[in-house]
């Protein structure tokens, strides 16, 4: 029998509830749900960054794009948002967490609209709605 | 405009094989330490990596020619390959949640295509 088992129940959870406080960093990583939804963020943000580029490079060569402030920012986020992934992924079920990616079709289309002036209209609303609602409903099996 | 079979096709292979990247990526992740190092040497991250990039190469190929109202939710399906893998090769559950949730998904995306018509 080991020291802790004899621990009171109570205390235990005391214990990890100050160690929770101490490194935040640490319980991010438990929260993989959260960690998918910092990934769709970054995501959109490359993909806005890729879409301003690639309309400034005159070809589409590999020294161009490297040159490219918005297209080498972009892919950076896209390597950043990989490395979030694969931490999330650590920890819970593929089937629950890689549905919530669809999150990045609401912020890309939201900061279309806003960065690129495109149309808003009730398709694009009701779409975004939806999506959000179902990747809602996933999360409940996170909770479980 | 009408969206040729090989567009639909291109996309679905791109949908198929990201699918495959999810599995790998999450294949890999579990067997992360607490050490940088193995993020590197990880044959599997790097499949993972490398099935995204060849799938975004199809993608791209395919959405050049065609309608997005018809491509995006093909591309979307690629949600529901990674739910058939995630019960294949990791035993998950697949709950009545999921189900829901991942069907309003498409469903979703469906609307945004439309709405980007």
């Amino acid at each position: 029998m080991s020291s802790e088992s004899r621990v009171p129940a109570e205390a235990d959870t005391v214990v990890r509830y100050h160690e929770y406080l101490r490194s935040p960093i640490k319980a991010l990583l438990e929260h993989s749900v959260l960690l998918v939804s910092m990934c769709t963020v970054i995501g959109a943000g490359a993909q806005v960054l890729l879409k301003i580029g690639a309309s400034q490079i005159p070809s589409a060569n590999p020294i161009n794009i490297l040159l490219n402030p918005y297209l080498f920012t972009g892919y950076a986020l896209y390597g950043m948002s990989t490395i979030l992934l694969i931490l999330a992924l650590r920890k819970g079920h593929l089937s629950l967490l890689y549905p919530v990616i669809s999150l990045t079709y609401v912020w890309v289309t939201i900061l279309s609209v806003l960065i690129f002036h495109e149309a808003v209209n009730p398709y694009k609303g009701v779409g975004l709605a939806i999506i959000v609602a179902g990747v809602g409903i996933l999360g409940r099996d996170a909770r479980a | 405009m009408t969206t040729p079979a090989s567009s639909i096709f291109l996309v679905i292979l791109a949908s198929f094989i990201g699918s495959f990247g999810a599995v790998f990526l999450k294949g890999g992740a579990v067997k992360l330490k607490f050490d940088w190092r193995t993020l590197i040497y990880n044959w599997r991250l790097a499949a993972g990596v490398m099935a995204y990039l060849v799938s975004s190469v199809f993608f791209v190929a395919g959405v050049r020619h065609g309608e997005l109202t018809i491509l995006y939710p093909m591309g979307a399906l690629g949600y529901l390959w990674t739910l058939l893998w995630s019960r294949l090769f990791f035993h998950e559950p697949l709950t009545r949640n999921k189900f829901i949730g991942l069907t309003m998904i498409l469903i979703g995306i469906a609307c945004l295509g439309f709405g980007n018509r």
